[in-house]
């Protein structure tokens, strides 16, 4: 994994797509992450402004994952992890010491691959990071949980039976459960590791609308295995091998005209 | 080739071959089932043998009193076989194995306990009919009803209200010491502990449960029971509370090390998802993984229970073993089972104390099986809300 085959196209320092070229909000500068002695990542720098959808997109183990649990610090949690370089947002460097990793999370959320709600009642999944930022009026949280879930489009399913276990709902209402379990404390990005791919196409269409959506409060990063998901959905697109940042642009850019040899091969299927 | 086609043809596709397409498998899977169903019916024999046992107090057949009806061993002759087999107490193959001189000698025996009782009032009380086995009574001498087990004594008194209540006292004490320790250790080792520590801190709860009972209970006689009182300042050393806290020893890891499994056999993806959304790691498992596992910890604690019911030694040896009817824990105390373990051996075979003690067994019996019963009943419906089921 250290010798990488295409170590001669190593992007020093993406330039920021055209549109988020005001002041960005997320900067990642010369990022490279370790597991025990195997090296993840390779120094990758890039820059994202806000409120815009990026998808992460890549061949399964090429680090897209890793690199996204980096913002919220998720990595912290396994030991052998070794991280280097400086992941700024809005100016401020998450890595350095006096940041709580617990007051970080409350403000970038996470979605995961396989929906994991609580086994609690639907009420209660939404209304549980309310009640860890001290929220205790019931008025108020009933209030924001009935505005999650119908930012997470899912109130009309549920509305009737907010007490009854959340394992009860169906694949695709979990993880719509999920998203507004994330959305409910307002946190100002939200990360999606690859959200839709347990979950049927019908369901698929809902939540990629629903990105679309909360794209108008939220900066969302998404990691996904599916070109056409990535094409719908983001703005911009950065392309990931073997832990190294390959291209990063516009969408459209990176699908229809990729700069690259690797990402022109991997977007039209030639391999991954 | 025609005898392979013929072995096919047995049904379509075979399927009618049943149990003898694969014969090997068929008789393990008999086996297991055989074994499995032994285990079940030796409860149920251990439980026959107990019950039938204290049979004749239930039916109300055995009498303690001490001033019977006496038939004078001379008139022997002229009674019917039924009615001297009865009279003396016997089963018919007992009194079908013994001579005539024998039961000669017996009747004789009887004349002389009739003459030697006491003009006692109590001598004529049956004190193994329920009347004085569950209610406080008046006994001569004393100023007021009580609830008394005193099974050597002239007029033997078999209350058994003072030892189902220092069975509670102690078994309370040792849940309330221990469940909390044992359900702290498991949430801490399983959500909390770096894995290193882990690896040290597991086991060695776990050794806690190969220490015999014997040892828990001389350490619990010896030097507990003097730094607690030296702690606690009360006036009896052997006591339930001390008892209890050396029970408690006993069902720690008991408690934890099925707590413990629950507690990490709950998806990791419930911890992340906590993390993810900002809480501390001891918020998540105090509130979202304690919560999913609570079918299996509950099961953890009501084992404990069953457990420290049960346990005898610990209690046999730092009780203080008298049977006092108080609900003070610091009072000596006398548990049903150790009772059983103390009085057994020094039983008359078949007497009303034997009886008595067979008695209490079966309390014993019927008090776990309906802890565990309740238990799996409310594991039962907690699951079903849990897995959204209701």
């Amino acid at each position: 994994m250290t010798e990488s085959p295409i170590k001669s196209v190593v992007v020093k320092s993406s330039a920021p797509p055209a549109e988020a070229s005001q002041t960005p909000f997320i900067e990642v500068e010369n990022l490279s992450l370790h597991y025990g002695t195997t090296r993840a990542l390779k120094n990758i720098s890039l820059k994202l402004g806000e409120k815009v959808v990026t998808a992460f997109i890549g061949p399964s183990g090429c680090g897209k994952s890793t690199f996204l649990r980096c913002f919220n610090r998720m990595n912290d949690l396994i030991d052998s992890v070794h991280i280097d370089g400086v992941i700024k947002i809005g100016g401020q460097d998450i890595y350095e010491k006096q940041v709580d990793a617990i007051e970080l999370r409350k403000r970038v959320g996470m979605v995961f691959q396989r929906s994991n709600p609580f086994p609690k009642s639907i009420y209660e999944n939404v209304a549980y990071g309310l009640r860890l930022q001290g929220i205790k009026a019931k008025q108020e949280i009933e209030g924001r949980v009935e505005r999650s879930l119908r930012d997470a489009a899912l109130w009309d399913e549920v509305k009737d039976r907010l007490q009854s276990s959340a394992l009860g709902l169906s694949g695709g209402q979990q993880q719509r459960l999920c998203i507004a379990r994330a959305i409910a404390i307002r946190p100002e990005i939200i990360l999606m590791d690859e959200p839709a791919s347990a979950l049927d196409p019908i369901a698929t269409a809902k939540i990629e609308e629903l990105i679309l959506e909360l794209k108008k409060d939220f900066t969302i990063i998404i990691v996904t295995h599916n070109m056409q998901q990535a094409a719908r959905i983001s703005d911009h697109t950065a392309f990931f091998y073997l832990g190294e940042l390959i291209e990063f642009d516009r969408t459209h850019k990176v699908f229809t005209n990729p700069a690259k040899r690797q990402t022109e091969d991997y977007v039209t299927g030639r391999f991954g | 080739m025609a005898s392979q086609k013929e072995k096919r043809s047995i049904g379509w596709m075979g399927l009618s071959r049943g149990h003898k397409a694969r014969p090997l498998e068929w008789i393990v899977e008999k086996m297991i089932f055989l074994i499995s169903l032994s285990a079940i019916l030796m409860v149920f024999l251990i439980f026959v043998f107990v019950t039938r046992e204290a049979m004749p107090i239930f039916l109300g057949k055995a009498d303690s009193s001490l001033v019977q009806q006496i038939i004078p061993a001379s008139e022997m002759d002229k009674m019917p076989p039924e009615k001297l087999q009865e009279y003396l107490g016997l089963t018919p193959e007992e009194f079908k194995s013994k001579d005539r001189e024998t039961l000669q000698l017996l009747m004789e025996v009887r004349e002389e306990g009739a003459k030697e009782a006491t003009d006692d009032r109590d001598a004529k009380v049956n004190t193994v009919s329920p009347r004085y086995i569950f209610k406080p009574y008046q006994w001569t001498g004393y100023d007021q009803p009580v609830y008394i087990w005193q099974p050597v004594s002239q007029i033997k008194k078999f209350n058994i209200i003072p030892l189902i209540v220092g069975s509670l006292k102690v078994t309370l004490v040792a849940l309330l010491f221990s469940v909390p320790l044992a359900l702290g250790a498991a949430i801490y080792v399983s959500q909390l502990a770096p894995p290193r520590l882990k690896e040290i801190v597991k086991p060695c709860i776990e050794l806690l449960s190969g220490i015999p009972s014997v040892v828990l209970g001389f350490f619990a006689l010896i030097v507990m029971a003097s730094f607690l009182q030296g702690t606690f300042h009360y006036q009896s050393r052997l006591n339930a509370f001390n008892a209890g806290i050396a029970l408690g020893l006993a069902i720690i890891p008991v408690v934890f090390s099925i707590a413990e499994d629950a507690l990490t056999s709950v998806p990791r993806s419930y911890m992340q998802a906590a993390l993810a959304v900002g809480s501390t790691k001891w918020q998540a498992a105090w509130k979202v993984i304690l919560p999913a596992a609570l079918p299996g910890v509950f099961a953890a604690v009501v084992l404990g229970f069953g457990r420290a019911v049960g346990e005898t030694m610990i209690v046999l040896m730092a009780s203080g073993n008298a049977s006092i009817m108080s609900w003070n824990i610091f009072d000596s105390t006398r548990s049903i089972t150790a009772t059983i373990a103390a009085e057994l051996a020094e039983t008359v075979f078949g007497g009303p104390h034997y009886r008595m003690l067979f008695v209490i067994g079966v309390l014993l019996f019927i008090v776990t099986f309906i802890s565990n019963l309740v238990g799996e009943l409310i594991m039962h419906r907690v699951k079903g809300r849990l897995e959204g089921k209701r």
